[in-house]
């Protein structure tokens, strides 16, 4: 068994590694795609996704920069290419590391801050990579390997715990679930805030008002990446939802009561309010937008304040973090 | 039918702003309509998740009454000016509840008319085919051989296949589905409002208790039992099911974590026997694993040690014998007890004592406890003496003793050293009082028992929301079109869609009915061939 703990320690150092190299990797692509856009032939292109024309005709709210080829993301360099490669490589590390975990510890490895923060994460990778199947999102491996590095690198130097049994109050399914579920939603909704926030820098660039960032021409517009933020982030809610769901049930089986205002149950109330408030701005006149964008980046915050400060330095019954040295 | 929504929703047509006419019915329909807005709702929807925050910052009186006593305790001057604001009590405040109760009047002022509007919906036909279809999406145009009447029955055949509802207005075809996106999205908001109702309402005949319980003890469900008990605002003391629990046996299993030195508990499993109705059972209760009783579920919440004490007089007859639970301190189970004895002896008599499972002394001289299971147990006691303030008819808590006016004998700065027993030891008490005897270990658990008739409400609601969520967000709601026109023998067919909400897919939606209608066109050219 400490072979097994030992071997899923050297994994996550080696994930995080590969993952370096190719955030640098991801990095040099955009950099690259800053010198290339000036040659590159501009093909206008009209807005496709999302708008929906109504009789009204409106026009699109924001017109489309011209972008650089009609399948979407200016072709990929050579560079995304090696950078997506080892991203793939590196959660495949990553997944070891996890598996390493469970396999050693006899139960599901997310039960303690670094655990959920190895398993989170894992998610976060998985969910870009899957992501590709559906739109060409590689633009965003900067932000998601950078992430990973910075998130993972915490949670292993500063809240590296061993494996340790279940305390009574975590042995239950819903443990399994509700984690679970937790960790794919905040993975979507990471790669939500990731679009918004290209989108938002987009959008000044398409005003004008920024120099420089200049690889933001070659990427999607922003009405298309706000829709692709708006279709990633309602599955992080109903995912969500089910979470504070399923944690309900937990707490009534747990604790005897479904909702009882536990700091993270509040936490997870306040998100889940933001979310709805997102969901509503998209539908709202003069909130979609940048608006809606800024809700969405600051219910991912909310989420990341969640699982750190709210974590490790508010009280409440969630003590789980498993640094406290007293487990009741 | 368009699906009806506040005039602010982005796809509702813009309406000029206009003032209201200086009418008390002109402002109060005015102000209706701005509490029933996308815009306040969205607006008090954030209000509600700030409003959340403070109650995560400090403790709250509901969920940790204790962390209040210790914050006031710390913060004496912030304490009153908080605690003013409703801060404590966060999720009761009048502000709060001001913020949900104003979004729920708008919830509802919001779905009422929404619910009519799509009744009505429901049953009205899709609307009819727009004279230019060429400025919608997915215009697409096409031809096909035959007749234009069969075709467009082919045509009404194959958007039926796919759940449209479909009318022929002239030449051409309206077809609508997806009508369920609108239910879900009523469901879901129905369903928050059901929750309100079920919790407002339903939670008044709620009621819960904590009740602590040392084997052998049988705790029977009425109100002098409990311990502390919270009553809802409908409860009547003659709705407590009748049942009694008695604790046969604690049984926890610990193993010690060698590498970092503290013990981890792996399981904790009470034996009870339950009395219900004159029938016997037994059941175990653990974390996580609560039983049923009656109209009840009862939880393990904690446990510990409870040890027998039994003081007696000068004259060595018993004046007080029975176990008594110390509240753990710490994972080892290092536990503080309190002990009153107010009859029988020359003096009314107080005991602080600390138990420990496994003591052991530090290099200090102090005692410890290094493991939760009693290897070793000790029992140290403090006495005091003097007025114990039980007489005048005040209840004070059992588990705190008020030296301020005691005297104390043993321990601290009276010059005394601290009784220490061990199990089945006695040691005189001071100034020939009597003695006092650790004479056996209990263990006790600590339950709470509930009564919660919102739960099955809350959940099917809550599952309900769901699944309108899902069908809301995931079930387009969309028009196809077509129109046809005939010229020798050839049809000319233009389609075209509009979606409603939402619909990343509905230009390929306009795409593939026109191939399967294609399709449907040619399988049966090639079908009727031989025929001829
Ligand atoms: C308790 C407060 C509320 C919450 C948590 C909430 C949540 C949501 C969510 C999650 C959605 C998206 C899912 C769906 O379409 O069913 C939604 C949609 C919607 N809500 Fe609410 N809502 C609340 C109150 C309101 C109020 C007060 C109104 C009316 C003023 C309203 C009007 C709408 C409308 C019109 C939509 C459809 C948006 C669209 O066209 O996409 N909601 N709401």
């Amino acid at each position: 068994m400490e072979n097994l703990v030992s071997l899923s320690i050297v994994a996550v150092y080696s994930a995080i590694g590969v993952y370096t190299v190719a955030f640098l990797m991801f990095t040099l692509d955009l950099a690259k795609r800053a010198g290339g856009v000036v040659e590159r032939t501009h093909v206008p292109m009209a807005v496709s996704v999302g708008a929906g024309a109504s009789e009204q005709a409106e026009p699109p709210e924001r017109p489309e920069l011209p972008r650089p080829d009609a399948e979407g993301v200016g072709g990929a360099t050579r560079f995304q290419r090696a950078a997506f490669a080892l991203t793939a490589l590196g959660w495949a590390l990553h997944l070891a590391a996890v598996l390493f975990r469970g396999i050693a510890a006899q139960r599901v490895p997310w039960v303690n801050l670094f655990e959920f923060g190895l398993v989170a994460t894992a998610m976060g990778v998985g969910v870009f990579l899957l992501a590709q199947l559906w739109k060409d999102l590689r633009f965003l491996g900067a932000y998601i390997t950078g992430f990973t590095v910075l998130s993972l690198g915490i949670v292993t130097v500063n809240y590296y715990v061993d494996v340790v049994p279940l305390a009574p109050a975590l042995q239950s399914v819903w443990l399994v679930i509700h984690v679970l579920v937790a960790s794919l939603a905040t993975a979507l909704f990471a790669l939500g805030a990731g679009l918004s926030v290209v989108q938002l820098l987009r959008v000044r660039r398409e005003a004008r008002a920024v120099a420089g960032l200049r690889f933001l021409d070659t990427l999607p517009g922003s009405a298309t990446l706000e829709s692709m933020a708006y279709r990633i982030n309602i599955v992080g809610f109903v995912l969500w939802t089910f979470t504070l769901i399923a944690g309900a049930i937990w707490a009534e089986r747990s604790w005897g009561r479904y909702w009882g205002w536990d700091t993270k149950e509040v936490w997870t109330f306040i998100i889940w309010t933001l979310f709805a408030g997102y969901i509503h701005a998209r539908a709202t006149r003069g909130w979609r937008g940048d608006r809606s964008a800024w809700l969405a980046i600051i219910g991912f915050s909310a989420i990341i304040f969640n699982y750190t400060v709210v974590n490790t330095m508010f009280t409440g019954l969630h003590a789980y973090s498993g640094l406290v040295t007293n487990p009741n | 039918m368009e699906p009806l929504r506040p005039s602010d929703h982005h796809d509702s047509k813009r309406e000029s702003i206009t003032q209201p006419k200086l009418t008390v019915v002109g402002w109060v329909r005015f102000g209706w309509r701005q509490l029933t807005s996308m815009r306040t709702a969205l607006v008090l929807l954030l209000l509600l998740a700030v409003a959340a925050i403070p109650g995560s910052l400090v403790p709250q009186r509901l969920a940790d009454p204790n962390g209040v006593i210790r914050f006031k305790r710390n913060n004496p001057d912030l304490f009153p000016i908080l605690d003013g604001l409703q801060l404590f009590d966060t999720y009761s405040s009048a502000w709060f509840s001001a913020i949900y109760l104003l979004l729920f009047v708008s919830l509802i002022g919001c779905v009422i008319p929404r619910t009519l509007h799509h009744w009505r919906a429901l049953r009205a036909a899709p609307p009819a085919t727009p004279a230019r279809l060429n400025r919608l999406v997915g215009f697409t145009e096409r031809q096909a051989q035959g007749e234009l009447d069969d075709v467009l029955d082919q045509g009404e055949r194959v958007l039926r296949r796919q759940g449209y509802r479909v009318v022929r207005y002239g030449n051409s075809l309206s077809a609508e589905r997806g009508y369920v996106r609108e239910t879900g999205n009523l469901v879901f908001h129905f369903s928050l409002i059901l929750i309100l109702i079920a919790v407002g309402f339903l939670g008044g005949f709620r009621y819960y208790g904590q009740r602590v319980i040392i084997e052998g003890q049988t705790f029977t469900n009425q109100l002098t039992s409990y311990d502390s008990f919270s009553p809802g605002r409908f409860f009547v003391e003659s709705r407590l099911d009748p049942f009694s629990v008695r604790l046969d046996k604690f049984v926890p299993v610990y193993e010690l974590n060698t590498s970092m030195g503290f013990p981890i508990p792996l399981d904790f499993t009470a034996e009870v026997t339950i009395t219900e109705k004159g029938t016997e059972r037994q059941e175990q209760i653990k974390v996580n694993q609560p039983v049923d009783i009656g109209g009840t579920t009862t939880y393990l919440l904690g446990n510990g040690f409870a040890p027998w004490i039994t003081v007696r007089d000068a004259d060595g007859t018993a004046v007080f014998s029975q176990p008594v639970p110390f509240l753990p301190q710490d994972s080892n189970l290092t536990s503080l007890g309190i002990i009153k004895v107010p009859d029988g002896l020359d003096q009314q008599v107080g005991l602080i004592g600390f138990f420990y499972p496994s003591a052991a002394q530090l290099e200090s001289g102090a005692l410890t406890s290094l493991f939760p299971e009693p290897d070793q147990p000790v029992v140290t006691l403090n006495a005091f003496v003097g007025d114990l303030g039980i007489n005048d008819g005040v209840p004070r808590n059992v588990y705190a003793l008020d030296t301020e006016s005691l005297t104390q004998l043993t321990g601290g700065d009276s010059g005394e050293e601290s009784i220490i027993l061990g199990m089945g030891d006695s040691a005189q008490l001071p100034a020939g009082l009597g003695s006092v005897e650790f004479t056996s270990l209990p263990r006790f658990v600590s339950v709470e028992i509930h009564h919660d008739p919102t739960q099955a409400v809350v959940l099917v609601a809550a599952l309900l929301a769901l699944a309108g969520l899902l069908t809301s967000l995931f079930v387009p709601r969309r028009r196809l079109w077509v129109a046809a026109s005939s010229r020798e023998g050839i049809v000319d067919l233009q389609y075209a869609g509009l979606s409603r909400g939402d619909d990343p897919g509905l230009e390929a939606a306009v795409q593939q009915f026109a191939e399967r209608l294609d399709k449907a066109i040619s399988d049966r050219a090639s079908s009727e061939r031989p025929l001829r």
